[in-house]
Parts: structure tokens; C-alpha cells; sequence
């Protein structure tokens, strides 16, 4: 069976605004760097198959599909789009490796929300057409209803969920890619605005700008390429439903089915002892925590007091968003999941810097697709 | 890229939905009749179903943002691995090719493929959708619309390969002819070349029978690993090869006359299926013909007929339904209609149909064994392309 590793990263780092750059001069600096850091390979000649993570409304465009090749370097080359969240492109690459037809794929994916004018709007648009779209009033409102069910639920408090932004920014000043690293406590958190009860201003993540490219390999190009392959274990993804009306508001179970699949794949059996670090979706404070839960990181309900103990800090047993996760990154729109998958390479490569963390080799990525949305996917890398 | 011996995927049902104006059904409505009829085909439930993959093109036509995410539960993907390809008008096909990758991986069994697309909630028309597909600095500006892109295009192969618009012409009236044995046509029709070149000018040289019509409509397939294939089907079809491909954003820098993308998409399908002389080794073709030159224009790219000979070959009646290389003999995107990714995967359908016999009175003469569709998207630049074999 042929083994699929990550071997070449690129980042252009985030940022709140970028109007030096458009996306498609993101798009060529992260993929020049990660074409260089998988051994200078030529996209036009060693990359068997491209793709390319977007939505049409992020981008403005009908169909967005058509703006990627040239700055990719994919001119007359075997590209496409998913149109979803970045792990699931990151399991479209894996999938089309696994087929034995390709061995280099590359993995494209970015956000420039700073050029749309009416995000929240676009987020709407999202909604149910006919059941909900009509109630109008800003998006979000969702996520404050299923933060309430979720803490009313599973025991876990506003506070624990106060502590994630503490953690989370704190842990962005330590990344240089993080465009809102701030030194915030809980008590910052809890006196900021409230916005959808009970979701105050800072447990919810700011919109950034940025773009990340990965390459991807077979085992046996791999070793040729780089010397520090990521293996990409297991991989799994899900959609509970686009329902409101229908889905579970407490547990996060698009995470949980996913993760059972990743887990599966990668032979993980008790993932709070066999994971050494975990990238969870955190575009909302309480989803961290959620998210979690339903990685079986801890049981139900136990993911507030991990926080609260310190396990999920940097120097913790058990580091959760040692990148800062969303709240300290920024928001990057669909490239948020490649956000989480990148900090999971750079520590398991040992290249992050001043969060190091020590001794790890499996590490998990998580992603959410955001409001309205129950989608998600999850990866669990290791480096041996 | 490495050919080595792999999984084999093959498809086992298919199914769609009348192609038209759908008013009271939604997308997700549409999308769950076609994947019904191609489970019911299969002898299989949605429970048997371990991953789904669906297509279908701009959120525009819908408003709906993420329409993906929208139409997942009648695409039948709740708490199943589910994601959405999109490669503007190819994606018909390429949703195809997307499933393939699902079973060749090795990763499931079984994928559900659905295409889908509800134009008509477009207003006032979903050409108005098609504005926004443009450079917003280079080309928006101008006001260009689809049709004059195509138009530009259209005439491009005419002059270089001193084409008249009676052979394009040929291509229209037979597909309109050919829709009329299909149950699901939209605008199947008696019509005659005379009637094309008199039909209202859009934007010259196209004219309204050139051109395919608004649709909505879905169509969908299961697909199968060898092993679950073979219990439970005696003729299943088999996948044999896959192909996309994309040119450059730049379409105002490449000569028009000649789809290199469609060539390089068949290429890389043609390499996987061990096709060496694509005229000779395919019985049966749908090439994506959501206008009637670009039928001509595709078989050149997919090297089905050499550059500037596709009018003689629809000419010789070669292309008909019982001449020796049957072009879309479904009727097409321009007698079956054009729900844009539906129309792609209805075309996979077609393949699926004519090469297990089941075609009823479309089916194409002798006993088809290799079956290629296409389709074609972005702007002017996307080819994707599945060559199935029974």
C-alpha cells in the first residue's frame, strides 16, 4: 500500500488587510515556496495533478475555477477546484495518490476576505434559501444558539470558553504568521462586547488574508524530495446536515464521524494518549472545546476543565492550537483548515520556532467549514 | 505519472431527471430523483453508499452561497464523506472523474456521483449569471457576455478552416433529432438546416438554433470497486480512463481555433485506458455540445477527427446514430438540454446506457464495447474527459 506524506509547505502569513497584494500574487508567493521547500520541484513538469480550495461568493467570482492555473503554474496542466474546506482537499490529494496514477500533488488554498465588502452578507447567503434566509439578522446568531446548547448541555462554562481566547491569542504572539497574537485574559474576554449571547466580541474570530500551498507525494518520490516528510496517516471527512432544523446543536458530530474514520486509517485507538498535539477548528471559542469532545481528546464535558488545568496550554500535556488556531490566526475562510494542517507540519518537522513543542510524532488537524454549515474534516499526521 | 496495474471502478447505475424547467422541485429535490433512479438501477440503497461526490456549477444561479454544502442532504450525503468538484462547465464530467478517485484510492467501495444544476430561479436569466466570470479589470468592463466569447471562437474555427455555417448547422439538426427519442428531452425536434440559418442572430455568427437551452435537471451514477461490482451485476462498465485539464485565465492570448485543453485532458484519459488510435478503438462518443460548433471543435480536440475535418466527417452522416462513429446519440446538450453539471453527467450516463444496450431507441448500431464523453468549461480553457469500456 503506498504511503502519502506532505513534503513541501508555503505560507504567505496572514494579515487583517493586504492591499499591496491581490490573491493571485498570495496564491504564486505561497506556491513558490512551497514548490522550493519540496527540493525546487517545477510545477510544469514534476506535479501530476493540482488543486485548488475555493468558493465562488469568497472570490466574487462565478466561476472561480478559471483564475488559478497561471499563477500556480499550472497552464495546461491537470488542475481543479474542490470547493470545500482545505483537509478536504488535502483528502482529494490523498485519494488521487492512493489511486497509484499520481505521485506529486500540489494543494492550493486562501482567503482574502479584507476584499469583500459585505462578508457577513455572503455568509447569509449561505443560509436556507426559503426556511431561514428570510428571518434575516446577522449569521453568527447561530453559532451564539449552539454555543448556548453546547455549554447548557455538556457542563462546560462561558469562562473555560474565555480561557481558549486567552490561550489561543497568547499562543499567536509566538507565530509569526498570526495576524491577532494579543496578550488578553479572561477577564479581557468575558468585559468584551457581547455579540450573539453568549458569544462575546473576542470568542469570535477576526476575518484575515492569506494563502498557503502544499505538495504532497507518494512514499517513494517522497524520499527523494525531502528529507522531513509529514505522513499523512489517516484522513477523514463528513457533513452532518445543512439543516438547522434537523441536526444535533450540542455535539459536534460532522468532527466526531470524521475523526472516527481518521483514526480508524491511521490505527489510533485512544486518541487522548496516542495524540501528542492537536489543530482544532476554533473560528468561535466555544468550537475549540466542542471540537475537542468530539476528536475524543477528552470525554464529553471534559474539555473546559482541560483548559482550565493548563493541559491544552503550549508547556501542557495535551498543546491544542499552539498556532493560535483561528482566533489568533485570523479567519482565513476556506484556508483556515490549511492553517491548522500547516502549524501540524511545522511541528512535527520541528520547525516552529519559539512553540516548539518537544517530542512530538502525531499530531491531528481539524476543520469546520463555519456557520451555517455542520462540515468538517479531520487528518492525523506523524513524522515516523 | 506512473501507469501501473490498480483498482478497477465501475459504474453500475445510472439515473436523471426530465431536463427542464423544474419550478416546483429545489435542487436538492432534483439532485435525490436522479440518485434514486441510478441506486434503483444498481439494486442498491443510499445506506450502501460509502462516499458521495457531487457537481454542479456557479452558486450564482442559485444564490445560494456554499451550494454544495445546500444540496448535500439530497444528494443523499448526511454523515457520509461528501465533497463538491467545480470546474465551471466541465464539471459534469469531471464529477465523474472525481468518483473514479474515490474507488481507485482504494479509500470506499462505493460512491454516489451527482450532478446537478436549477437554472431557472435565475433572474432575469442565468446568462446574467455568467457576467460575473469575467477579469474584473480586463474584461467586465467591456460588457462581454458568453455568447460573444463563443461567437469570437465560433468564428475563429470557421476562418481558419474555411468552414460554412450550413456544415456547423448539421450538428444542430441532428441532435435535436436524435433528443427525440430520449424521455428525458428538453428540445428534441424535427428541424432543418434552413431553419438554424434563419433562426434570430444572438450574436454573429451564433444564432438561437445554434445554441443549447437553460435547463434544470440532475443526473447521477453509482460507482462500484471490482469486487462489489461483480456481485452484483453481470455487465457492469468499467472506468478505464480519466482526463482533465485546464489552459491559461489569459483566453485573449490563445488562438481559439484549436481546443488544446480538450487534447491534453484526452491525452492523460487515453494514456490510463491504453487507447492508441481514438477514432478507431472508440464505438461511441457525447462530446459536450452546449453550442453546435463546439461538437466539432471537441471531436478535433479529443483527435476523434483530424483539425478542420469534423464538418465532413457530420457531413458523411458518420456522426449519426447509425453511421460508424455515433456523436451524441442522447441528443446532447442541444436537444436534451443544458442544466450545466447535470448535462455533463448526463452524458456519462448515455455512455453507461449504450454500452450495457440499454438505450432503447437511441441506441447506437453493432455492439458498442468503448464509449468516451466530454465536457468543457471555465472560460474556454477547462477540458474533462471519461473513457469507459463494458
Amino acid at each position: 500500500m503506498r504511503e502519502v506524506a506532505i513534503v513541501g509547505v508555503g505560507c504567505t502569513g496572514f494579515n487583517s488587510v493586504t492591499p499591496d497584494v491581490s490573491y493571485k500574487e498570495m496564491m504564486f508567493e505561497a506556491a513558490t515556496r512551497a514548490y522550493q521547500d519540496a527540493g525546487n520541484i517545477s510545477p510544469r513538469k514534476d506535479i501530476d495533478a493540482f488543486i485548488s480550495v475555493a468558493e465562488d461568493y469568497w472570490e466574487g467570482f462565478s466561476i472561480f475555477d478559471e483564475f488559478v492555473p497561471d499563477q500556480l503554474g499550472a497552464v495546461l496542466r491537470h488542475l481543479f477546484t474542490v470547493s470545500g474546506d482545505s483537509i478536504i482537499g488535502l483528502a482529494t490529494a490523498y485519494m488521487l495518490i492512493k489511486t497509484g496514477y499520481f505521485d506529486v500533488v500540489a494543494l492550493e488554498s486562501h482567503g482574502k476576505p479584507s476584499d469583500i465588502l459585505t462578508l457577513y452578507d455572503v455568509v447569509s447567503f449561505a443560509m436556507d434559501p426559503i426556511l431561514n434566509r428570510p428571518l434575516g439578522g446577522h449569521p453568527f446568531y447561530v453559532a451564539g444558539m449552539e454555543m448556548n446548547r453546547f455549554l447548557c448541555e455538556t457542563g462546560n462554562t462561558k469562562k473555560q470558553c474565555a480561557m481558549v481566547v486567552a490561550k489561543n491569542k497568547r499562543n499567536a504572539l509566538g507565530n509569526p504568521f498570526a495576524a491577532y497574537g494579543a496578550d488578553v485574559d479572561v477577564e479581557d474576554v468575558l468585559r468584551s462586547d457581547p455579540h450573539f449571547y453568549p458569544l462575546n466580541k473576542l470568542d469570535i474570530s477576526q476575518p484575515s488574508d492569506g494563502g498557503i500551498v502544499m505538495v504532497l507525494a507518494s512514499d517513494e518520490v517522497a524520499a527523494k524530495l525531502n528529507d522531513n516528510p509529514v505522513w499523512v496517516r489517516g484522513i477523514g471527512w463528513t457533513c452532518e446536515t445543512p439543516s438547522l432544523e434537523t441536526r444535533c446543536w450540542s455535539e459536534a458530530v460532522y468532527a466526531r464521524i470524521a475523526a472516527e474514520m481518521a483514526y480508524k486509517k491511521a490505527g489510533v485507538n485512544t486518541p487522548s494518549k496516542e495524540v501528542d498535539f492537536a489543530e482544532v477548528d476554533d473560528l468561535f471559542s466555544y468550537k475549540e472545546l466542542q471540537h475537542m469532545e468530539a476528536l475524543q481528546l477528552c470525554r464529553t464535558g471534559g474539555a473546559g476543565k482541560l483548559t482550565e488545568e493548563g493541559i491544552t496550554l503550549i508547556d501542557g500535556y495535551l498543546p491544542v492550537n499552539p498556532s493560535g488556531g483561528s482566533l489568533g490566526m485570523g479567519w482565513a475562510l476556506e484556508a483556515s483548515g490549511m492553517q491548522r494542517l500547516l502549524e501540524v507540519v511545522l511541528q512535527l518537522r520541528g520547525e516552529a520556532g519559539s512553540r516548539q513543542l518537544s517530542d512530538v510524532e502525531v499530531g491531528v488537524a481539524q476543520s469546520w467549514r463555519g456557520v451555517p454549515t455542520a462540515t468538517g474534516a479531520v487528518a492525523v499526521l506523524s513524522n515516523c | 505519472m506512473k501507469m501501473f496495474g490498480k483498482k478497477r471502478v465501475a459504474v453500475i447505475g445510472a439515473g436523471m431527471t426530465k431536463f427542464r424547467r423544474h419550478l416546483k422541485e429545489t435542487g436538492k429535490e432534483l439532485a435525490w430523483e436522479a440518485s434514486k433512479m441510478a441506486l434503483d438501477q444498481a439494486g442498491l440503497e443510499l445506506k450502501d453508499m460509502q462516499s458521495v461526490v457531487m457537481g454542479t456549477a456557479p452558486d450564482a444561479f442559485d444564490g445560494v452561497h456554499m451550494k454544495g454544502e445546500y444540496l448535500a442532504d439530497g444528494a443523499g450525503a448526511w454523515h457520509k464523506p461528501y465533497s463538491r468538484v467545480f470546474v465551471g462547465g466541465g464539471t459534469g464530467v469531471f464529477v465523474t472523474d472525481a468518483g473514479w478517485w474515490h474507488v481507485a484510492s482504494g479509500q470506499f467501495d462505493t460512491c454516489l456521483v451527482v450532478g446537478e444544476e436549477k437554472m431557472s430561479s435565475c433572474y432575469p436569466h442565468p446568462a446574467y449569471a455568467f457576467t460575473t466570470i469575467f477579469d474584473p479589470i480586463f474584461s467586465r468592463p467591456l460588457g462581454v457576455t458568453l455568447i460573444w466569447i463563443f461567437a469570437l471562437e465560433m468564428h475563429r474555427y470557421m476562418h481558419v478552416h474555411g468552414i460554412k455555417k450550413e456544415e456547423i448547422a448539421l450538428v444542430s439538426v441532428k441532435n435535436k433529432r436524435n433528443a427525440l427519442d430520449h424521455p428525458c428531452a428538453q428540445l428534441g425536434a424535427n428541424i432543418t438546416v434552413e431553419d438554424v440559418l434563419n433562426s434570430e442572430v444572438m450574436c454573429w455568427p451564433v444564432q438561437r438554433l445554434d445554441i443549447s437551452p437553460t435547463s434544470d435537471g440532475a443526473a447521477a451514477l453509482v460507482l462500484a470497486s471490482e469486487d462489489v461490482a461483480k456481485k452484483l451485476t453481470d455487465n457492469p462498465v468499467w472506468i478505464d480512463g480519466v482526463g482533465w485539464c485546464i489552459d491559461s485565465t489569459f483566453w485573449t492570448n490563445r488562438d481559439l481555433y484549436y481546443p488544446k485543453y480538450v487534447q491534453c485532458a484526452a491525452q492523460m484519459a487515453y494514456k490510463m485506458a491504453g487507447i492508441k488510435n481514438p477514432p478507431k478503438e472508440i464505438d461511441v462518443a457525447e462530446v459536450y455540445d452546449p453550442f453546435d460548433y463546439k461538437e466539432l471543435h471537441h471531436m478535433e480536440g479529443l483527435m476523434l477527427a483530424r483539425k478542420g475535418q469534423a464538418p465532413k466527417l457530420t457531413a458523411e452522416g458518420i456522426t449519426q446514430r447509425d453511421g460508424d462513429l455515433p456523436i451524441n446519440p442522447s441528443g446532447g446538450l442541444l436537444g436534451v438540454g443544458n442544466p450545466i453539471a447535470a448535462a455533463g453527467t448526463m452524458k456519462c450516463c448515455e455512455i453507461f446506457w449504450q454500452l450495457r444496450g440499454e438505450a432503447g431507441k437511441r441506441q447506437v448500431k453493432g455492439d458498442p464495447r468503448t464509449g468516451l464523453a466530454q465536457a468543457w468549461g471555465d472560460l474556454m480553457q477547462y477540458g474533462s474527459v471519461v473513457v469507459m469500456r463494458s
